[in-house]
C-alpha cells in the first residue's frame, strides 16, 4: 500500500493541473478576447423599423389625392415592464384601465421578450403628450407609422384603402410582418409594390432602463427605407367629384375613358363612402358599418356588377351585321308594334316606320334588331346556327365582352357572355334557332356586362374600330411610360368602314329633330355633337334600369361614357342627362342649363328600390 | 452517548462547509438562470429554485441520517446496495421512463428519481470492500476480472440505457485503481488506446500506419538499446516494400498504398520473426502483437465510429477535434456556452441579469450548463471561485483519504474523490469547450434531486467514515 503513496502526489498534481488549465482558459475567454461579448449584446439591441413614407397618388392634372399623415403605434416590451402610474398612462392616452390590462396580458402571452402593438395609431398631439412623460413608463416605446389621409372625401373604390395585413399573408410572405400595412382594394393594391417602398431598419442599444443609448454598431448594421413612388393617375378629380355629385341617392355606375387612350377619367359607383372613414383606428368599426349596409357602397359597381346592356347594345348588333354583310345602310323593316314570328311578338315603342340603319338607332326600334339578329344567326355562310352564334359571339369577345379587360385595378370581373354549350344544355344539343334567343338582339337576356366594358365599347365605337384597355394609372414618379399592355391597340373585328352610319345614327339620336322619335335629346349639349345610344334594361324586380353611352365630339372624340342607373325608368329620363352633365363639365368646364343639375342632383330613386323591394 | 459526541466533534467541518458553500451557491444560481419576474417568491414550489430548495432540505436530512448510521454499516452491506442498485438499473433499463432519448429514469407520482446516480456509491463501496479484503493485489488476472465485474458491470446496463454520459462516469474509478497500485503500464496503455482511437479519427490511416511502425522502431531501440537493430528492420521493411510496389506495377493491380504497405509490412514482419529468434532479439512478439494490434485498432476505429456511434455523438467529437465547424448544428450549445461565460467578462453581469442564460439560449441552463450562469453573471471572479471551491473540495477529501487508518475507508475516499474530479473534469471542461458535450452534472450546483442526493450520500458516508479514521474497519 504505502509503496505507492508517492501516487497521492500525482494524483494531487493533476487535479490542480486541470484546475490550472480550465483557470487558463477561463482567463483567455472572459478577460481576454473580445470575440464573445457582441454576440451576448444581441438581446440588448433594439430594432425599430423604419416605415417608409407612402407613395403619392396625383390625379392627370398633377392635383394630389392622397398622402401621408404622420401617426404613432405604441409598442410594449412586457420585460422592460416596472410598476408605473396606470391611471396616469391611461389619461394620456385616452384608454380605460381594462383596455390596457387586457393589451398587457396579451402582450405578455405573445412574447415575454419581444415586443408587441399595445396601441395602434395615436395622433401626433397624444404622442407629443406621451413623449414628456414617457420616462415613467419603462418598457413602452413608440413606432413611428404613416397613415393615409385624402384630400376628397371621394374616389374610394379607385383610390382604394390600406389596412394590416392579415395572418395569412404574415406566415407566407418575406416581406410582411405582423402590423405591417398593405394595399387592400383600389390604386393602394393593384400598385401596392410601387406606393408601400421598402422597410428599413435601424438598430439601437438599449440599457436595462430601455433607454436607448446610442446606435449599435454606429450605423453599420442600419438598412435606409426607400420612400414610396409616386403615381400619376388618369382620374380628373373634378370630373370625378362631379360625377358623384350627380349620382348621389341613386344606385349604379359611371366610367368614362378617354378613347384615343383608354385611361379613365372617371370611375363613380354608387353609392360610395368617404375613403377617409377606412383609414387609422376607427377603421375596423366604420367597415363595418359600410359591409352591413344592403346598399353595398363597397361594391365597385363600375368593375363588379353585371349588367344587362338593354337598347346599347344594338349599335354592337348593327356593326357585327355590317360586317358580317348581312345588314346595309338603306336595309329596311317595318315595325308596327314591334317584332312578330308565328305566336311570338316582342314589342316596340311608338315611332316613325319604316326605319333604316341609321333611323333604326336613332328610333332605336326593337323589331329592326329582331331581324338584324335573325340574319345573323340565319346566316348560309354558316352550317348551322350554333355555328352562326359562335361567330357572333366571337365578334363581341373582340370588343371586350365575355373576359376581364384587365384594368390595373383590382377585383374585376368579367361579364358574362352566353355560349353555344349554354343553350345546348338548356334546349338540348342543336335544338335551338335565333327565336329562342332573340332577347339577346335588344341587349336582353343572358347578358352580363359591366360598365366599364360599356365604356370600353363606347370608346371603340368612338375610335371607329379600336380600343385601348382601360387603365388608371398615367405615369409612375414622373416617368411617362406605363405598362406596355395600357398601350397597345385592341382592333376590334368590326372595320373601321362600318361605324359611320352608326355613328350618325347615335348622333341623330341626341341631335335628331324633335318629334322625329329621337331617343336622346335629353342628352344634347349645346355646340357639341353628342352621340349617344339610350337603353333602358328590363328588371323583373322593380322599375327599369336607366342606361345611356355616348361620346363627344363627334370627330376626334375626347370623352366615351357609359351611365347605368338602377330603377331610372328609360334611358333618356335619367342616365342620359347624367351624361350629357358629365360631358358638359369635361369638355366647357361649366354648365349651361343650371336647372339640369339640379334636376338629376336632386333625384333620388334609391326609393324606387326600396319601394320595389317592400313589394316583393 | 458517547459516541455521538465522539462523531460531532470528530467532524471534518472543513469538508461540511465546501459542501454547504457548494450547494448554497447552487441554488443561487439555478434561481438566477430559471429566473421570470412573473414567479418572483424563492418559495414557489412550481419553479426550478423552489424544487431545489426541497432537495436541499431533504439531503440535510440525509446527510444526517448518514452521520448517524453506524460506519461498520457500510463497508458490511457494501455487495448487498451495490446488488439492490444494479437490479434497479435492470428494471429502470426495462421499465424506465425516457427521457431525452435515455431511459434512466423511475417515476413515481411527481417524483423522479434516477438508480444511475446511485449506482457511482455502490460501486464505489463494492470495490473499496474488495480491495480492501485480503490485501487483494492489483497483479493478477483474478483481480481485474473481479474489479471490471464491479465498475463495469452497472456502466454496461447504463451504456444500454442510452445514457452514455453516466456510463463515462465510471471511467473516473481508474483513479483509485492508480493510487491502490495499478500498474503504470496498464495505465500507459490504456491512455495510449485513448490516444491512438483519437489520432485514427483525425490522421489519415496511412499516415497512422507510418507512425506506428515508427513508434515500434523506436520501442525496439528502447528495449534492445542496439540502433543496429532499427537500420535492419527499416531496411527490411524498406525492402518489401519496395518489391510489393513493384509487383503491383508490373501485373498492374491497382492496388491502394493502404494495403501495399501493409502487405509489404507483413512480409517483412515475417522475416523478422526468423532474424529475432537466430538473434534473440527482445521482446519482439510483443512488439508485433503492439504493432498489429494498433494498426488493427486505427482501422476498426473508422469502423466503429462510422458504424457504431450514433450522428450526435459522431458530430460531439467532430466538434470537439475541429473536424467540422458547425455553430448552429452540433457545436450549437458549446459556441452559446462560451458565449454566455465570455460575455461575462473579469466581473460578470451581475446577479439576475445574465442576458444569455435567461433568453434561454444556452440549452439545459439550470442542469449540465449551470456553470454558464455562474460564469456569465460572476465573471472570471465568479469562475475562479467556483473553481477553487471545487480543487478545495478535492484536496481536502485526498488529504482526508491518506489519513484514513483503514483501507477501506481510504479507497471509498479515493472512489469519491474520483467521481467528483470526473464530473468537475468534464462539465466545466464541456461549457469552456475542452471537452465534449456530455451532459452529466455538476456536483452541488446543477439542477436535480437524483444528482443532488446522490452526490450528498457519496459524500457524507466518506464524513461518516472518517470521523472512525483512528479505527480499523473491516
Amino acid at each position: 500500500m504505502d509503496t505507492y503513496a508517492v501516487r497521492r502526489n500525482i494524483i494531487a498534481f493533476i487535479i490542480v493541473l486541470v484546475a490550472v488549465i480550465f483557470l487558463v482558459k477561463l482567463f483567455l475567454i472572459q478577460v481576454v478576447s473580445t470575440d464573445y461579448t457582441p454576440a451576448a449584446t444581441n438581446n440588448v439591441v433594439r430594432r425599430i423599423t423604419q416605415y417608409p413614407a407612402r407613395g403619392l397618388i396625383y390625379d392627370r392634372d398633377g392635383e394630389l389625392l392622397v398622402y401621408n399623415q404622420a401617426a404613432y403605434d405604441i409598442m410594449v416590451n412586457p420585460q422592460h415592464l416596472e410598476a408605473f402610474d396606470t391611471t396616469e398612462l391611461c389619461n394620456i392616452l385616452q384608454i380605460d384601465t381594462p383596455y390596457l390590462e387586457k393589451k398587457l396580458k396579451e402582450a405578455r402571452e405573445y412574447s415575454r421578450y419581444k415586443p408587441s402593438i399595445f396601441l395602434k395609431l395615436v395622433s401626433s398631439e397624444t404622442y407629443a403628450r406621451l413623449q414628456e412623460k414617457m420616462y415613467k413608463f419603462s418598457g413602452f416605446f413608440v413606432q413611428p407609422r404613416t397613415v393615409r389621409k385624402y384630400k376628397y372625401p371621394n374616389a374610394a373604390h379607385v383610390l382604394g384603402y390600406v389596412g394590416e395585413v392579415s395572418d395569412r399573408i404574415v406566415d407566407t410572405s418575406k416581406y410582411y410582418k405582423s402590423g405591417d400595412y398593405q394595399g387592400i382594394s383600389g390604386l393602394e393594391k393593384s400598385y401596392e409594390k410601387v406606393l408601400r417602398g421598402e422597410k428599413g431598419v435601424k438598430i439601437y442599444l438599449v440599457d436595462v432602463h430601455n433607454r436607448i443609448k446610442g446606435s449599435y454598431g454606429n450605423g453599420k448594421y442600419d438598412k435606409e427605407a426607400e420612400v414610396g413612388t409616386n403615381i400619376t393617375s388618369t382620374l380628373d378629380m373634378d370630373l370625378q367629384r362631379y360625377g358623384e355629385k350627380l349620382m348621389k341617392n341613386k344606385i349604379g355606375s359611371i366610367v368614362a375613358l378617354e378613347p384615343s387612350t383608354g385611361e379613365i377619367l372617371t370611375l363613380v359607383s354608387s353609392p360610395g363612402y368617404d375613403p377617409g372613414l377606412l383609414v387609422g383606428r376607427q377603421r375596423s368599426k366604420n367597415y363595418q358599418k359600410l359591409s352591413i349596409d344592403t346598399l353595398e357602397p363597397l361594391f365597385n359597381r363600375g368593375l363588379m356588377a353585371r349588367y344587362p346592356p338593354g337598347s346599347t347594345f344594338k349599335v354592337t348588333n348593327a356593326l357585327i351585321g355590317r360586317q358580317e354583310g348581312v345588314l346595309y345602310p338603306g336595309t329596311s323593316y317595318e315595325c308596327h308594334g314591334g317584332f312578330y314570328a308565328g305566336n311570338f311578338h316582342m314589342g316596340c315603342h311608338n315611332h316613325p316606320s319604316p326605319v333604316d340603319l341609321v333611323e333604326s338607332i336613332k328610333v332605336s326600334c326593337n323589331n329592326y334588331y329582331a331581324h338584324v339578329f335573325k340574319r345573323i344567326l340565319q346566316d348560309d355562310e354558316f352550317a348551322s346556327v350554333s355555328k352562326a352564334f359562335t361567330n357572333w359571339k366571337g365578334y363581341l369577345e373582340s370588343f371586350g365582352f365575355g373576359d376581364k379587360l384587365h384594368v390595373d385595378l383590382p377585383n374585376e370581373v368579367s361579364g358574362f357572355l352566353p355560349s353555344v354549350d349554354y343553350y345546348d344544355r338548356y334546349y338540348g344539343a342543336d335544338r335551338w334557332r335565333y327565336l329562342n334567343v332573340i332577347s339577346l338582339s335588344i341587349g336582353q337576356g343572358e347578358l352580363g356586362i359591366t360598365p366599364v366594358q360599356m365604356a370600353n365599347m363606347t370608346a371603340s365605337i368612338a375610335n371607329r374600330g379600336h380600343y385601348y384597355t382601360p387603365h388608371i394609372v398615367k405615369g409612375i414618379d414622373g416617368s411617362q411610360r406605363i405598362d406596355e399592355r395600357y398601350r397597345t391597340k385592341h382592333q376590334t373585328r368590326v372595320d373601321s368602314v362600318y361605324f359611320d352610319e352608326i355613328i350618325e345614327g347615335m348622333d341623330l339620336a341626341v341631335n335628331g329633330e324633335p318629334g322625329t322619335g329621337a331617343t336622346a335629346r335629353t342628352a344634347r349639349v349645346d355646340s357639341i355633337t353628342v352621340c349617344g345610344k339610350t337603353g333602358t334594361a328590363e328588371n323583373p324586380h322593380g322599375k327599369d334600369h336607366s342606361i345611356f353611352i355616348a361620346f363627344a365630339p363627334r370627330e376626334d372624340p375626347k370623352i366615351a361614357l357609359a351611365v347605368y342607373i338602377e330603377n331610372g325608368g328609360y334611358g333618356a329620363t335619367w342616365a342620359a342627362p347624367t351624361a350629357k352633365l358629365m360631358i358638359e363639365k369635361y369638355l366647357k368646364g361649366a354648365i349651361d342649363i343650371q336647372w339640369w343639375e339640379d334636376y338629376v342632383t336632386s333625384a333620388n330613386l334609391i326609393k324606387n328600390r326600396k319601394k320595389d323591394e317592400e313589394e316583393d | 452517548m458517547k459516541r455521538r459526541i465522539n462523531v460531532w466533534s470528530n467532524i471534518d467541518w472543513l469538508t461540511v462547509v465546501l459542501y454547504l458553500i457548494l450547494v448554497l451557491l447552487g441554488w443561487i444560481n439555478i434561481y438566477s438562470a430559471v429566473y421570470n419576474e412573473e414567479h418572483q417568491s424563492i418559495l414557489d414550489f412550481s419553479q426550478r429554485y423552489g424544487k431545489q430548495l426541497i432537495w436541499i432540505s431533504a439531503a440535510s436530512l440525509i446527510a444526517v441520517l448518514i452521520m448517524i448510521i453506524d460506519s461498520n454499516f457500510y463497508s458490511f452491506f457494501a455487495y448487498f446496495l451495490h446488488g439492490v442498485v444494479l437490479l434497479l438499473l435492470v428494471v429502470v433499463t426495462l421499465f424506465g421512463t425516457e427521457i431525452h432519448g435515455s431511459r434512466a429514469w423511475l417515476e413515481f407520482g411527481p417524483v423522479r428519481f434516477q438508480p444511475a446516480e446511485f449506482a457511482k456509491i455502490t460501486t464505489a463501496l463494492a470495490l473499496a470492500r474488495y480491495l480492501s479484503t485480503h490485501n487483494t493485489q492489483l497483479n493478477q488476472l483474478k483481480t481485474y476480472l473481479r474489479v471490471a465485474l464491479i465498475v463495469l458491470l452497472p456502466a454496461a446496463i447504463i451504456l444500454m440505457q442510452n445514457d452514455t454520459g453516466s456510463a463515462l462516469v465510471f471511467a473516473a474509478f481508474v483513479l483509485v485503481l492508480y493510487r491502490q497500485g495499478l500498474s503504470v503500464g496498464v495505465l500507459l496503455f490504456g491512455v495510449y488506446v485513448i490516444v491512438l482511437f483519437l489520432l485514427a479519427l483525425i490522421v489519415e490511416q496511412l499516415f497512422m500506419i507510418f507512425g506506428i511502425v515508427g513508434l515500434a522502431l523506436i520501442v525496439l531501440w528502447i528495449l534492445n538499446k542496439r540502433l543496429r537493430y532499427v537500420f535492419v528492420s527499416a531496411l527490411m521493411l524498406l525492402g518489401s516494400g519496395g518489391l510489393f510496389y513493384g509487383l503491383n506495377y508490373v501485373f498492374s493491380l491497382d492496388i491502394s498504398h493502404y494495403y501495399i504497405i501493409l502487405g509489404a509490412l507483413v512480409f517483412s514482419s515475417i522475416f523478422y520473426i526468423i532474424l529475432a529468434y537466430w538473434y534473440k532479439i527482445q521482446k519482439v512478439y510483443l512488439l508485433l502483437l503492439l504493432l498489429f494490434g494498433s494498426i488493427g485498432v486505427t482501422y476498426s476505429v473508422d469502423y466503429v465510429f462510422n458504424n457504431f456511434l450514433e450522428s450526435h455523438q459522431q458530430k460531439r467529437i467532430n466538434q470537439l477535434l475541429k473536424i467540422e465547424s458547425d455553430p448552429l448544428g452540433a457545436g450549437y450549445n458549446v459556441n452559446q456556452s462560451k458565449i454566455a461565460i465570455g460575455s461575462g467578462r473579469l466581473t460578470g453581469k451581475g446577479f439576475l441579469n445574465g442576458t444569455q442564460t435567461k433568453f434561454n439560449f444556452v440549452p439545459e441552463q439550470s442542469t449540465d450548463f449551470i456553470f454558464c450562469t455562474i460564469g456569465e453573471e460572476w465573471g472570471f471572479v465568479g469562475s475562479f471561485f467556483t473553481i477553487s471551491l471545487f480543487i478545495a473540495l478535492m484536496l481536502r477529501l485526498l488529504f482526508l483519504a491518506e489519513r484514513q487508518r483503514s483501507l477501506f475507508s481510504r479507497i471509498y475516499g479515493y472512489g469519491v474523490l474520483s467521481v467528483f474530479f470526473f464530473h468537475f473534469l468534464i462539465n466545466i471542461g464541456m461549457t469552456i469547450g475542452l471537452v465534449p458535450v456530455i451532459g452529466i452534472p455538476l456536483p452541488f450546483i446543477s439542477y436535480g434531486g437524483s444528482s443532488l442526493w446522490a452526490f450528498t450520500i457519496l459524500l457524507f458516508i466518506f464524513i461518516r467514515l472518517d470521523v472512525n479514521r483512528l479505527k480499523m474497519l473491516q
